[in-house]
């Protein structure tokens, strides 16, 4: 066989193996999607949506879950976009570029890394505990809202970053503030890519499970939270509570429940992708 | 009385000396052009002078500048009301990427100025000194970003006149301008001296020999010659301002 003909196969070879590793997670993904559907969608109803948990499957809704996951969403959303902007803002447009400011950098990057069943047991310490707050939809928030601040605050930054120096100083050197500057010409430029960051890191907490039952989330809650200091169930733990059991009829609810998280989470990074896009085609300096 | 005393600054980046013991005075309702290869320190100057290089980590000044017989380095000093009294004009044109109106009407907004009818009638003055008016007062609500290069410099400069300075500093305001653009902005300048002390920075000899009163040479980070800007063209003093300003280096 000639060189030039080895080289061609491995060529050809290689793009094979490329095409197949990109499949290989679309595809799975595609069949776990058509499975859950087929199981689940006709599950899928008003009632199913409306209706307490029962221990008879085919009375069994998700009311209390989905609104338990509105809840944390909301509750999240309150306490981490100011905490995680905030601090983006000053680490970015306040703080002094020293050691200092690089090891705090690096420390909230790998805090972005750290597992979340650690920031669970963190907030069983803190919030349930010592805070007293117990297993309620507050310390669920705020345990949250922890294991997402780096996000956030990594996310802020690099849109303050991508800001031009130059819109800084116009406003500068016409006397405004540091705070003016930031208000009104920073953040307007940056809201793009920080709703971004946002919107991705609250995706991510309302598929979060495991922190959730180490602080106490309760797989069966017979009503609908009316308060932040209730206890309360969300989406991913009755799904697993429901798939947990032997009964087939708990299994398709479970995939209705399933369809329902995903749609959700679809649609969240849906609008992030939309809004990246209409930021990056507004900037154009 | 001089509007502009500077005694025996000295700017440092680190450990980076980068203006040393300079000295000049400036006099009201004049052009004065700050000229000197990349690197001189004119650019460090001119920012000294409105306190824009105080967010540099690095930067450091000594001795003593005075804008009106006031050290603007003292303690009592607010280096926002500095900066409304001497504006800045930069180098590359930088709009807000608001509309037109709202790029003027910032320094007022940010004053805390409410009353639409003044808001309106200032926006309107300063886009007639800044002799853009006729070009975009039917559009005043459109993009800064959309109007031409020359254009937006000269926004800029209308937007700066909004806050009533009454010194304005101009960073190599038209060396991203074509010809005609750079021949407004001269002409403008001109007309500004009028009301305005203003001190630009350039690269371009003939613009300084054209718009200014006087002309400062930097070198190394020393002021190395000072004087009427038709003595220093004519007649320098100085071997090395001669070789700079008939383009044996540079």
């Amino acid at each position: 066989m000639s060189r030039l003909r080895t080289n061609r196969i491995i060529d050809s070879g290689f793009r094979y193996l490329g095409i197949a590793a990109t499949f290989f997670g679309l595809v799975i993904l595609a069949l776990f999607i058509l499975n859950i559907l087929q199981q689940g969608l006709g599950r899928i109803d008003g009632a199913f949506l409306t209706s307490l948990p029962s221990r008879r499957a085919s009375r069994a809704g998700i009311l209390t879950a989905w609104t338990g996951t509105a809840w944390i969403l909301f509750l999240t959303a309150l306490i981490a976009i100011p905490l995680g902007v905030a601090a983006g803002i000053y680490l970015e447009e306040y703080g002094k570029k020293n050691r200092l400011a690089r090891i705090v950098e690096i420390n909230i990057a790998n805090l972005a890394g750290v597992p979340s069943i650690l920031y669970g047991l963190l907030g069983l310490e803190v919030f349930v505990r010592a805070m007293r707050m117990g297993s309620s939809l507050l310390a669920g928030a705020c345990t949250l809202s922890l294991l997402i601040l780096p996000v956030i605050i990594v996310a802020t930054r690099e849109a303050i970053r991508a800001v031009p120096n130059t819109l800084r100083e116009a406003s500068y050197g016409m006397g405004a503030t540091r705070w003016q500057t930031i208000w009104y010409q920073v953040l307007p430029a940056a809201s793009g890519g920080i709703l971004t960051g946002v919107i991705l890191a609250l995706s991510r907490a309302i598929g979060e499970t495991a922190p959730l039952i180490v602080i106490g989330a309760l797989a069966y809650v017979p009503f609908v939270a009316r308060s932040p200091m209730d206890e309360f169930t969300v989406l991913p733990m009755q799904i697993f509570n429901w798939i947990s059991r032997p009964q087939q009829a708990f299994l398709v609810n479970g995939a209705a429940a399933i369809i329902i998280l995903l749609a959700i989470t679809f649609c969240m990074n849906g609008i992030a992708v939309y809004l990246r896009n209409r930021w990056q085609k507004k900037i154009n300096w | 009385m001089k509007l502009i005393v500077a005694e025996d600054v000295n700017v440092y980046y680190g450990d980076n000396h980068v203006l040393r013991d300079i000295s000049l005075s400036i006099s009201e309702h004049t052009v004065t052009a700050l000229i000197g290869p990349s690197g001189c320190g004119k650019t460090t100057f001119l920012r000294t002078l409105n306190r824009m290089n105080d967010y540099i980590d690095s930067f450091r000044v000594e001795g003593k500048i005075k804008i009106d017989g006031k050290d603007i380095y003292g303690n009592k000093v607010k280096v926002e009301e500095l900066r409304q009294k001497v504006g800045m004009v930069f180098q590359k044109p930088n709009p807000f990427p608001k509309s037109i109106f709202d790029n003027v009407a910032y320094g007022l907004k940010i004053q805390g100025t409410k009353d639409k009818k003044s808001i309106g009638e200032r926006v309107e003055k300063s886009l007639k000194q800044a002799a853009l008016w006729n070009e975009v007062k039917d559009i005043l609500h459109k993009p800064a970003l959309s109007l031409s290069g020359g254009q937006q410099q000269r926004l800029c400069i209308a937007r700066t006149l909004a806050v009533k300075p009454s010194i304005v500093l101009m960073d190599e305001p038209a060396s991203a301008l074509d010809p005609i653009s750079t021949a407004k902005i001269e002409e403008l300048i001109l007309e500004l001296k009028e009301n305005y002390t203003i001190v630009i920075v350039t690269h371009n000899m003939q613009q300084a020999a054209r718009v200014s009163d006087r002309t400062a040479f930097f070198y190394m980070g020393e002021l190395v010659e000072y004087s009427k800007t038709s003595d220093m063209f004519t007649n320098p003093k100085n071997k090395a301002t001669e070789n700079y300003i008939t383009g044996r280096f540079g």
